[in-house]
C-alpha cells in the first residue's frame, strides 16, 4: 500500500509534448510510472518517449484506460484542463502548475470533489510511492522504498528532507507534495487520515511553513484522529512578515499562521518539530 | 495588486455600491466643484493613514491649500504621498463592516459582515462578526445574504439596501479576481442611504492579465527590485549582507532561519522558483553581484530545476566577469553531479551540507 499512488495508476500527461512534459515523461518512466498517453490539442499521434499523444483527455482515456493525471500546462489553460480530466473520468489529478489565479484553483478543486477524484496541488511538484510509482516533477534519485510518510507544502524542503531521510536508510511510503498556494485540493488533514489508515505507514513527517493556519488545524486533527507518530518542521521562523489581508486577515488568523504559533500547535500535539530541515531524519531515526 | 482607495471605489462605482461624492485633487482649482465641507485623503497602499495625519477634513479653500499641501508628499510608513483624494462629508447614522476574502481552510469566498464598524473593527469580537462561506459552484444566493443581512439588526429598506450592496460586492470579488474586497465603514446616512467611505480591494496577482483596465500604481523601486522585476525573478532585500539564491519559497526560508541560526544575516535573497532557463540564472547572479553581499550562498535542490542548468549559468558569469567575494554552493537533486563538476571547474567550493554551508556562509560574512 501507500497513499494516494500507487502501481494501478495509469497516468495521462497533459501538455506532454513541451521541453518539462518530454524531460518528465522520461524520469517518470525511469521511475517506473505507468505512463500510459499524453494530451496536447494539435499534436494527436505524435509520441514522446514511446508514449502515445492525443489530441485531447477523452481520447486518452477511452484509448489507454488512463485513470490519473499530470498536469503541466501553462497557468491559464489549467482550469479548463482540469475540468476536462474531471470529465473525461479521471479520478487522480496533479497539478505542477504554478501562478494559477486561485478564483479558478476554487473551482476546480470544489468540482472535483464534486466528482468525486482526489486532486494533489496546484503549485505542488507531485506524489512519489518509491519502488511504486511517482507522479509529478520530484527527482526520483533521492526517494527509498520505506514506511515513513513525507507531506509537504513545500517543493525543493521536500526533496531536502526526503534526502536526508534516505541517506540514513529510511524509506518512504509516499512523499506528496501539496502545494504552496492559497487553495489546495489536498491538505495536511486528508494525507493525515490515509497515511493513518496505510498499513505501510508507520510514521509520518509534515513539512510546513508560515502563513495560513493549515498546520494548526492538522496539530488538532492529530490529537483527535490521528495515533501514529508525527515529526513536522516550519519553514520561515526567521522571514519578514508578509503582506497583510485587510482587516479581514486579521479576524481569519487570530494571531495564527506565524512559525510561533504553528510549532507551538504541533507540540500541543505532542509533534516534534525539527530546528534544521536535515534534522528531521535525526529524530525519525531516534524514534524507529 | 493592492488597489488605492480612489481605484477600489471607481469599481464600486461601476458595480453600483454607492460612494461619496469626491475626486483625486493636485491644487485649488480642483475644489470648485465640491462642497465644502469635505475630506483630503492620502492615497497610499496601506492602513493606518488616519493616526498617521493622512486624512484631515477640511472647512474652506483655504483650510483645503493648506492641508493639501501638508499631506502631499508626506511620508506615511515608508510611502511618499503623490495623490490625493477629497470626498464630501456625509451624515452618519451607523457604521458597519462589510468584507468578501478567501477562507484558505474552506477554499470558498467567506463573506464577513459586523454592525460594529469602524477603527475598531479587530477588537470586535468573533460572536459580533457574521459569516457566510459561498460554495463557488453555486455562486452567491439568497439565503447567504439573509443569513448576513437578518443579524445586522437593521431596519427593513436600510437591510435592503445593504442586501444588494452584498450582492453586488460579491459579483465584484469574483469578476474581478480579487483577494480581498473589503469597506469599513459601510455607511448608513442619515436619509437612509448606503454608502461605502472606504475601500480595500486586492486583485490576484497571478490573474491581472485578465484585466487590463487595472494599471498598476507607480510604486517607487530600489533600482535593484526594478531589475530584478524587469527579469521575472523574486527579490527580497534584507538588512544583512549575506547574498542567497536558492530555489523555492520554502526552501529559501529555510535557508534564511539555518543563516539566522548561526547568527548569519540575509541581505538579498533571490529565488529562482523553478527556472530552468539558463539566461535568467545568469541574469540572477549578476544581479547579485550588483547587490555587493560579502558572501554569496547558492542554496539548490533540484525538481524541475535541473542543478546543472544553474551551474552552467553561474559558471559562465564568474568566468567571464570574476567575482570579488566567496561563494559557497551547496547543490542537491536533478543532475547534481554534473553541476558539482562544473562548479569545482569555475573553482566554487561545493560538496557541503546546508548546516555547514550555512555556517561556513555566516562565519565568512563577519
Amino acid at each position: 500500500m501507500a497513499i494516494f499512488a500507487d502501481k494501478k495508476n495509469k497516468v495521462l500527461v497533459q501538455g506532454a509534448t513541451g521541453h518539462q512534459g518530454v524531460f518528465h515523461i522520461g524520469a517518470m518512466k525511469e521511475f517506473g510510472t505507468n505512463v500510459v498517453a499524453g494530451v496536447t490539442p494539435g499534436k494527436g499521434g505524435q509520441k514522446v518517449e514511446g508514449v502515445p499523444i492525443f489530441n485531447n483527455v477523452y481520447e486518452g482515456v477511452s484509448e489507454t484506460g488512463a485513470n490519473t493525471s499530470l498536469v503541466l500546462v501553462p497557468a491559464r489553460f489549467a482550469k479548463d484542463a482540469v475540468f476536462e480530466a474531471l470529465d473525461a473520468g479521471i479520478k487522480t489529478l496533479v497539478v505542477i502548475t504554478e501562478n494559477i489565479p486561485f478564483h479558478d484553483a476554487m473551482e476546480f478543486v470544489h468540482y472535483s470533489k464534486y466528482k468525486d477524484a482526489v486532486l494533489i496541488g496546484p503549485n505542488c511538484p507531485g506524489i512519489a510511492s518509491p519502488g511504486k510509482t511517482k507522479i509529478g516533477i520530484l527527482p526520483g534519485q533521492i526517494f527509498k522504498e520505506g514506511n515513513i510518510g513525507v507531506a509537504s507544502r513545500s517543493g525543493t524542503l521536500t526533496y531536502e528532507i526526503v534526502n536526508s531521510l534516505t541517506e540514513k536508510d529510511i524509506g518512504q511510503s509516499t512523499c506528496v507534495g501539496l502545494g504552496g498556494d492559497p487553495i489546495i485540493g489536498t491538505t495536511f488533514i486528508d494525507a493525515l487520515d490515509a497515511f493513518e489508515k496505510d498499513p505501510e505507514t508507520k510514521a509520518i513527517v509534515l513539512v510546513g511553513e508560515i502563513g495560513g493556519t493549515a498546520e494548526e488545524e492538522a496539530a488538532e486533527h492529530i490529537t483527535e484522529h490521528i495515533s501514529k507518530p508525527v515529526f513536522a518542521f516550519i519553514a520561515g521562523r526567521t522571514a519578514p512578515p508578509g503582506k497583510r489581508m485587510g482587516h479581514a486577515g486579521a479576524i481569519i488568523a487570530r494571531g495564527k499562521g506565524t512559525a510561533e504559533s504553528k510549532i507551538k500547535a504541533f507540540e500541543k500535539a505532542d509533534v516534534k518539530v525539527a530546528k534544521f530541515p536535515t534534522d528531521i531524519a535525526d529524530l525519525v531515526e531516534k524514534y524507529s | 495588486m493592492k488597489l488605492f482607495e480612489y481605484r477600489g471605489k471607481e469599481l464600486f462605482d461601476k458595480y453600483g455600491i454607492s460612494v461619496p461624492n469626491g475626486k483625486l485633487v493636485n491644487n485649488e482649482k480642483d475644489f470648485s466643484d465640491l462642497k465644502f465641507p469635505f475630506v483630503l485623503k492620502a492615497q497610499v497602499p496601506i492602513g493606518g493613514r488616519g493616526k498617521a495625519g493622512g486624512i484631515k477634513s477640511v472647512d474652506n479653500v483655504d483650510d483645503a491649500k493648506e492641508k493639501l499641501s501638508q499631506i502631499m508628499g508626506m511620508d506615511i510608513r515608508g510611502y511618499t504621498v503623490r495623490k490625493v483624494l477629497a470626498e464630501e462629508k456625509v451624515d452618519i447614522k451607523k457604521e458597519l463592516y462589510l468584507s468578501i476574502t478567501l477562507d484558505r481552510s474552506k477554499r470558498m469566498p467567506l463573506i464577513m459582515a459586523s454592525g460594529e464598524g469602524g477603527m475598531d473593527i479587530e477588537s470586535v469580537p468573533d460572536d459580533k462578526i457574521f459569516k457566510e462561506w459561498v460554495n463557488p459552484l453555486i455562486g452567491i444566493q439568497s439565503f447567504h445574504i439573509r443569513g448576513i443581512v437578518s443579524k445586522l439588526k437593521l431596519e427593513k429598506e436600510e437591510g435592503k439596501e445593504v442586501a444588494k450592496v452584498i450582492s453586488k460586492l460579491y459579483k465584484l470579488f469574483r469578476e474581478y479576481d480579487c483577494e480581498l474586497v473589503e469597506i469599513n465603514p459601510l455607511i448608513i446616512s442619515k436619509n437612509g442611504d448606503v454608502i461605502a467611505l472606504d475601500s480595500k480591494v486586492t486583485i490576484n496577482d497571478d490573474a491581472t492579465y485578465r484585466h487590463p483596465d487595472i494599471v498598476p500604481e507607480q510604486v517607487e523601486l530600489t533600482p535593484l527590485e526594478e531589475d530584478a522585476k524587469g527579469k521575472g525573478i523574486a527579490f527580497i532585500q534584507l538588512e544583512g549582507n549575506i547574498g542567497v539564491i536558492a530555489n523555492g519559497a520554502g526552501l529559501t526560508m529555510a535557508t534564511l532561519d539555518a543563516l539566522t541560526h548561526y547568527s548569519g544575516k540575509g541581505g538579498v535573497f533571490l529565488d529562482l522558483g523553478g527556472t530552468d532557463d539558463p539566461e535568467k540564472v545568469k541574469q540572477a547572479f549578476k544581479l547579485m553581484k550588483k547587490a555587493k553581499p560579502k558572501v554569496i550562498f547558492l542554496n539548490l535542490f533540484g525538481g524541475i530545476t535541473r542543478c546543472d542548468t544553474v551551474a552552467k549559468g553561474v559558471k559562465e558569469v564568474i568566468t567571464k566577469e570574476g567575482i570579488d567575494c566567496p561563494v559557497i554552493t551547496r547543490i542537491k537533486g536533478c543532475n547534481e553531479d554534473i553541476a558539482k563538476d562544473i562548479l569545482k571547474d569555475a573553482g566554487l567550493i561545493t560538496g557541503a551540507t546546508l548546516q555547514d554551508a550555512a555556517k561556513k556562509s555566516s562565519d565568512l560574512a563577519r
